[in-house]
């Protein structure tokens, strides 16, 4: 192998790229766009569901019922029921998600310390929002309850005591700041969409224009090419990480716990992984436009499977197998570990191990299509 | 028949054919070139020509046969051949969005011009192809005269023993490829051997010998006037007073069976004939029986273009092919 070939070759790719003014602008803002959307958009918690309520008791305990779910941020008040018709057509209508009814006797059976049901009706077609407003009631209904028990048991001149006791304690992502969790797996996000595409389509257009064809007549091995090919690629690479992360830290205020120098490594793995998958799909398309359509195909499974946006663990085994098989899905344990969590190389040897193995098999794909003869 | 060219072989091939699935696009071609030779490949459209091409340049495996490039195998060390070519397309395969400059420093180091000679290489090649000026040009800018000159300009800057033009005056204008011919003898003189397909056949009255290609299967191989001697075509040219004359005259003259081809423009047409049967005479019989006056008529010199009208005609219509036996030595 030639040295001074790739670098050669590097060289040439560099200079165009400084002439595709779009492609530039595009790999610069894409990660820009992308990390102020996703950071300010994409919220798992569910708040401010419009409810209504049908107070049938119109009772002082009732009134402060309501004003305490209210005050839980998790419930707007968006008016009150009369009528079963009226919560009906505030439900159908969406104008609410969720309706509180609150039975006649309630303030009387609190007083007589009789049991009683407050209802809660959903809007099911959101998953997501019913979860989000059972668990925030159920929970305040427990606590009231409790409180309850507690007064009457102090009442009948028992000591009041709690007998379980529940301390939560969130570690690395206290506030549960969903920026924090996003941010790094953008890192992987961008990465892949980057990489992989710019290497098919940076491929498939010089076979596009005919220099491919002039670059397998010349004596460049096909390594040398590859490597001249991807070596920018991987410079680009670290420079979108860097830029995503230093956004993260000044924007989102989402602090690399971990060693910087371990991140950068492990990435390599992945950035070498996503070029590779690029070079096959340049192998596989003869114009730019079908290696683009490749590389977006690839995208979408990434980003729905590789619990960037969705919890690995909920995922039913089957898309559990082929998430394991994207690169995509190991680099953002291995992102949030470090940034997160503060892990070290002997928490993620597994993750690194096999990325490297996906590695080793997207290479040997892409050489084994990429030979340096036509027909 | 010429004596043995005494110069070595640089392109030696026996029986090289090659198939894609059921088609064979190349039928064991036998072929010799010798150094210092520009040795043109005729054919139409979809003969072979740029597949042979690809094959004797290492970058598509013959399936049958062999060939030696330079000595080395094409098939068995089919790098050892990129390193000593040059090559060149009709789609000039320049990255149109470096300048000239920058295209011609990026083929000297793919070809590994060393670096202390690459600068006064670069400099001699673009004063040589009148490139000067245009050096920080974008190459997709220029005009494909220009475009042309580059990408020979390319192709030769690491100085290759051989050097193959796949059809590389397709689109350009009558001067461009004047000029561009003088450049490919002044390299053919200073020793460089050059194989060029083309399809016109003025540039192929330039080639020092020439191989015609029909359907995957060679038909002659010689010296241009070798070649349009084997035909044993002679040619008049005369003009009548009408289009319609001619028409007329075209269609008299094409029942006969030693009319080779009769091509008419206007009221102008061109006879030529085999078998070495006078065309003024049989012309004057013709015509005066079918009573159309002939204004001019004169000999004209058969060209390589009667020659190869005449070859492809022959191959498609085997009753004829008693006439063209024994064209085939030379071959070497």
């Amino acid at each position: 192998m030639n040295l001074s070939r790739p670098l050669v070759i590097a060289l040439k790719e560099l200079r165009q790229l400084r002439r595709d003014r779009l492609t530039m602008a595009m790999m610069i803002a894409l990660p820009i766009i992308q990390l102020l959307l996703f950071g300010y958009a994409i919220n798992n918690d569910v708040r401010h569901i419009p409810t209504v309520i049908y107070d049938q008791d119109r009772s002082a305990s009732s009134r402060d019922l309501a004003q305490s779910l209210r005050a839980t941020g998790f419930y707007d008040l968006v008016g009150q029921a009369e009528s079963y018709a009226d919560v009906d057509r505030a439900l159908r209508s969406s104008t609410a998600k969720v309706a509180v009814i609150i039975p006649t006797s309630f303030e009387r059976d609190l007083v007589r310390h009789h049991p009683t049901t407050v209802r809660l009706v959903l809007d099911g077609s959101d998953p997501q929002t019913v979860a989000s407003a059972t668990n925030t009631a159920a929970s305040l209904i427990a606590a009231r309850s409790g409180r309850l028990l507690i007064e009457r048991m102090a009442a009948s001149g028992l000591a009041p005591y709690e007998p379980i006791r529940l301390e939560p304690s969130t570690w690395y992502n206290p506030d549960l700041r969903t920026a924090i969790y996003i941010v790094p797996g953008l890192v992987g996000v961008i990465l892949t969409m980057t990489m992989v595409m710019l290497t098919a389509m940076a491929i498939a257009r010089e076979r596009e224009r005919g220099t491919l064809e002039q670059l397998i007549v010349s004596p460049v091995k096909s390594v040398e090419l590859i490597i001249g090919k991807i070596l920018p690629f991987i410079v680009i690479g670290y420079l979108q990480m860097t830029l995503i992360l230093l956004l993260g830290r000044f924007v989102f205020d989402v602090p690399v716990v971990g060693s910087l120098p371990l991140l950068y490594l492990l990435s390599l793995l992945f950035i070498a992984a996503n070029l590779a998958l690029g070079l096959f799909f340049s192998t596989l398309a003869q114009t730019q436009q079908q290696a683009m359509q490749m590389s977006f195909f690839f995208i979408l499974p990434n980003i729905l499977l590789s619990g960037f946006m969705f919890p690995f663990e909920a995922m039913p085994q089957p898309a559990q197998w082929i998430a394991e098989a994207l690169p995509l899905t190991h680099f953002l344990r291995v992102v949030r570990g470090i940034v997160l969590r503060g892990a070290g190389l002997d928490d993620l040897t597994q993750e690194a191990w096999q990325m490297a193995a996906i590695l080793g098999v997207l290479v040997l794909l892409a050489s084994l299509r990429f030979r340096k003869k036509l027909g | 028949m010429t004596a043995p060219d005494p110069r070595p072989l640089v392109i030696e091939t026996h029986g090289l054919s090659r198939r894609f699935g059921a088609l064979v696009a190349v039928r064991d071609l036998d072929l010799a070139v010798h150094r210092g030779e520009i040795f043109g490949v005729l054919g139409p459209n979809g003969a072979g020509k740029s597949t042979t091409i690809r094959m004797l340049c290492g970058i598509l495996d013959p399936t049958e046969g062999r060939g030696t490039v330079i000595g080395y195998d094409i098939a068995k060390d089919p790098e050892a051949v990129k390193a000593r070519i040059g090559y060149m397309t009709q789609r000039f395969s320049l990255y149109e969005d470096l300048t000239v400059l920058e295209n011609l420093s990026f083929y000297a180091g793919i070809y590994g011009v060393p670096r202390k000679v690459r600068k006064a290489r670069i400099a001699e090649v673009l004063d040589k192809t009148g490139l000067v000026k245009r050096k920080h040009q974008l190459a997709g800018t220029l005009s494909g005269g220009w475009k042309q000159r580059v990408a020979l300009a390319s192709a030769t800057i690491h100085e290759p023993p051989l050097l193959f033009l796949d059809e590389p005056t397709a689109g350009v204008d009558p001067v461009s490829r004047r000029e561009f011919w003088e450049q490919i003898h002044e390299l053919s003189a200073k020793g460089t051997t050059i194989l060029v397909t083309t399809h016109y056949m003025d540039e192929a009255e330039r080639c020092h010998r020439l191989a015609f290609i029909f359907r995957g299967t060679l038909l002659d191989v010689g010296t241009p006037e070798e070649i349009v001697a084997r035909r044993n075509l002679r040619v008049a040219e005369l003009s009548v007073p009408t289009t319609a004359d001619a028409v007329a005259a075209a269609a008299a003259l094409r029942a006969l069976p030693a009319v080779e081809e009769v091509a008419h423009f206007g009221h102008l047409l061109r006879v030529a004939t085999r078998g070495g049967v006078d065309p003024e005479a049989l012309v004057n019989a013709t015509l005066s029986t079918s009573h159309i006056t002939i204004e001019r008529i004169r000999a004209a010199r058969p060209t390589v273009e009667d020659a190869f009208v005449s070859m492809v005609r022959d191959d498609g219509d085997p009753s004829r092919h008693a006439a063209s036996v024994g064209t085939r030595e030379g071959a070497s």
